[in-house]
């Protein structure tokens, strides 16, 4: 017998009250754009739980595919049965069956929400265990310690049987939380901050700052890679990449050469707050990690949030490096991230950059010059790109491949 | 004219060619390159990695282009054997590999290396348990193909696979140069740690291949230079090669099922019909071979006569592999199936392509059957 369905629990969406259907709607976005490939399947999303009726489609694939989506706590895949008792026999000890290998054992975990069903919990126990204990040779029953979980459930409408619990990404679903802007440079830390973000629910569009010809084409073919990498998460994301050359110049030549990096993050956050208002989006979110470099021990973050009162989500900012890495591999970003091309903070970094910046002093330094009028020429010649994941981006060399 | 001759190499499609030469002339710029030609030619060579991998079921960073098979096997047999010989220096194939692999083998041999050849039944396959008793202590690597290239023979990969689960220092090669487009690869699920596959062998081009190099294996390089496909294959990337072979493998599966199918009656034809000639032995096994090749013995009949007679009517096949039957030595594979060498001596091989039809098929067998009535005439 095989499974024709795929049963989601949500985990912490149950516990959000009112909110619920608001993210369970959330949720079911997220699973059809995840399960695109699979055309003949269909979804159902109900109070407590979700189905993915498989109507013939990989199970394995879209489990896969399923474990990736933020909001689900676990899922498993099942079979339906009616409520006739030879019917379940048949399906409890072919999905056992399937699962079991010499020298196992197994327990069944009913759960009776239909209390007019003929058996009780103790009589659906004793019903199907003793159908599998007689029909499989060898196996045994261990109620503490199984290798073999057969969960029925006794709904109204119908039985439900699986034997597999498969842990899911855990989270919110994306969008659930409102939107932020994501300061994406192209190193390790950025995409990795932001992919923590979407797993609290919240949607997120990239901005970058991009300075050519000090910045190659490849560094921003990088950051698209990036993009789509995250774009995977909902299925699409904005990405806005700013023309940063003549402000970096500019900051070279108005500002002195210890304090220029403190006013580039100052005025990329300028920019970035302005994109934010005009995006509708409520928060920004950087890679920041507490005294990796200069621009992020305590004192450089002083003197550079000041520009904005807008809050700034750092979610990298007490990891070490290394799990930062780990979760960077994780998620399929590391390999773009280390590809060796100059970004707009390597090209113009100091020698001995300020670790200690101080606020005054800065301040004092940007008020020779013009500034608010090259950070607002930045804004408006922003070039916004939607992107998507690479499986839908339809190609410029299609007719070749 | 007939080209019954596809394992030995195949037509390339003319979108496939198409591709190449558009590539070649429009898209020439060096991967490397920082400038733009630089990032379009790279752009179109992970595109090209990406829809193999996703056509083989494998992901983009687990395909490294070449050259094609025969640089394939080398590199997966030199490339592993040397950067893991402080684990252990035993090595085993079967004894019906390609001259790629078996050479590959034979050149660690000199090196201090050990080898121990599986023998094969008399279908041409290996077995599970030969392969388990082979086994040592200091063993690194199992090289086994997936189709026998002489008899299309299709070895027991999934159970290889699964004994070798238990034996995680253990590497596990598939030669699946014949199995592309005709048995399902599953890299995967049969828990392959390198396969080596080759574009003309699937209407692509000669000089581009790849290797499958599951995602954690380590290998040393043959090729040092500007440390191209991860430092795995140095040298300039053939980019209109990858392309085209990307095109060609997507043509071959999207076409698999019903060319399959044809590519089966045919087989079955020959088959019934072959084996009705006097003198005629099919040693292609039956059971669990490749849909696309047949082999068979004609005794009495020299092959390499009978060959060009068939060449005069336009029709293509070959005694032996393309790349024995310049040597003239009687087939290893059937050797070691245990044919008789004056039949071994006299083996012919016909491979279909998906575009070979029942026609061909019958036009083929009357000129088998007439040719060999001839030469045995004037022979005997």
């Amino acid at each position: 017998m095989n499974y024709d369905r795929i049963l989601i629990r949500y985990g912490e969406i149950s516990t959000k009250g009112r909110n619920r259907k608001k993210f369970v709607d959330k949720l079911r976005k997220s699973v059809r754009i995840a399960l695109a490939p699979f055309p003949k399947i269909k979804i159902r999303a109900e109070r407590d739980r979700m189905y993915v009726l498989v109507n013939g489609e990989n199970v394995q694939e879209i489990i896969k595919s399923l474990k990736n989506i933020f909001g689900i706590q676990s899922l498993s895949p099942a079979i339906r049965v009616e409520k006739d008792i030879e019917q379940m026999k048949e399906a409890a000890l072919s999905l056992v069956k399937s699962l079991y290998t010499e020298g196992q054992t197994f327990k069944i975990s009913p759960k009776r929400s239909d209390k007019s069903f003929g058996l009780d919990t103790s009589g659906i126990n004793h019903t199907f265990g003793g159908h599998i204990l007689g029909n499989i040779p060898g196996i045994k029953v261990d109620v503490k310690n199984p290798d073999i979980n057969l969960k029925i459930e006794v709904l109204a409408e119908a039985i439900y049987m699986s034997c597999e619990n498969i842990l899911g990404a855990g989270g919110l679903p994306v969008g659930s939380s409102g939107k932020a802007m994501l300061m994406l440079s192209g190193g390790i830390d950025s995409p990795v901050a932001g992919y923590f973000t979407m797993k609290r629910g919240v949607e997120i569009e990239a901005v970058h700052f991009f300075s050519p010809p000090y910045t190659s084409e490849r560094s921003k073919e990088k950051v698209i890679d990036l993009a789509k990498k995250l774009a995977e998460i909902f299925g699409s994301m904005k990405l806005h990449i700013v023309p940063f050359t003549t402000i970096q110049q500019t900051i070279k030549e108005q500002i002195p050469e210890n304090y220029s990096m403190t006013t580039t993050r100052r005025f990329m956050l300028r920019i970035t707050d302005e994109i934010r208002k005009k995006q509708e989006a409520l928060a920004i979110i950087t890679g920041d990690n507490l005294g990796q470099v200069a621009s992020q021990t305590l004192e450089s973050m002083y003197a550079i949030n000041e520009v904005t009162n807008t809050p700034i989500l750092r979610p990298l900012l007490t990891m070490d490096k290394n799990d930062i890495i780990k979760i960077a591999k994780e998620i399929d970003t590391y390999d773009i991230s280390i590809r060796p091309f100059e970004d707009c903070c390597t090209i113009f970094v100091p020698s001995s950059p300020k670790t200690k910046p101080k606020r005054e002093k800065v301040m004092h330094y940007e008020s020779f010059h013009d500034f608010d009028s090259l950070i607002q020429e930045a804004v408006q010649n922003t070039e916004t790109l939607t992107i998507r994941p690479d499986s839908k981006q339809s190609s410029e060399f299609e007719d070749l491949f | 004219m007939i080209y019954f001759d596809n394992s030995a190499t195949t037509k390339p499609y003319k979108e496939a060619v198409d591709s190449f030469v558009k590539v070649s002339s429009e898209f020439f710029g060096n991967p490397s390159s920082l400038h733009g030609l630089g990032v379009q030619a790279e752009k179109l060579l992970t595109q090209a990695r990406t829809q193999v991998a996703s056509l083989l079921a494998v992901k983009p960073t687990e395909i490294y282009f070449t050259s094609g098979g025969t640089e394939s096997n080398n590199l997966a047999i030199k490339g592993s054997a040397i950067l893991h010989k402080n684990k252990g220096k035993h090595l085993i194939l079967s004894s019906i590999e390609h001259p790629s692999v078996r050479g590959s083998m034979e050149q660690l041999k000199k090196l201090g290396f050990e080898i121990t050849y599986l023998p094969t039944d008399h279908h041409g396959r290996v077995k599970v348990e030969d392969v388990k008793a082979s086994i040592q202590k200091n063993t690194i690597l199992v090289s086994v193909m997936q189709v026998n290239n002489e008899v299309g023979t299709i070895q027991p990969i999934k159970e290889i696979g699964e004994l070798l689960s238990q034996y995680p220092n253990i590497l596990f090669h598939v030669d699946a140069v014949q199995a592309v487009g005709k048995v399902p690869l599953n890299l995967m699920e049969n828990r392959v740690d390198l396969s080596s596959i080759s574009a003309h062998k699937f209407h692509g081009l000669k000089g581009t291949g790849s290797l499958f190099i599951r995602e954690g294996v380590r290998l040393d390089p043959l090729l040092s230079g500007g440390n191209q496909e991860w430092k795995i294959r140095s040298g300039t990337e053939n980019v209109a090669g990858a392309v085209a072979m990307a095109k060609a493998l997507r043509m071959t599966i999207g076409n698999s099922d019903l060319g399959l199918e044809r590519m089966s009656r045919v087989k079955t034809l020959l088959r019934e019909e072959l084996s009705r000639i006097d003198g005629l032995t099919i040693n292609t096994p039956l059971e669990n071979s490749a849909p696309h090749i047949l082999n068979f013995s004609i005794r009495g009949v020299k092959a390499e006569v009978l060959i060009h007679t068939l060449e005069q009517k336009g029709i293509y096949l070959s005694t032996t592999s393309a790349c024995s039957s310049k040597k003239q030595l009687p087939s290893q594979t059937l050797l070691a199936m245990g044919v008789p060498d004056d039949l071994a001596d006299s083996a012919f091989r016909i491979s279909l392509s998906y575009d070979n039809n029942e026609d061909e098929a019958q036009k083929v067998i009357v000129a088998i059957e007439e040719g060999a009535k001839q030469l045995r005439k004037v022979m005997n």
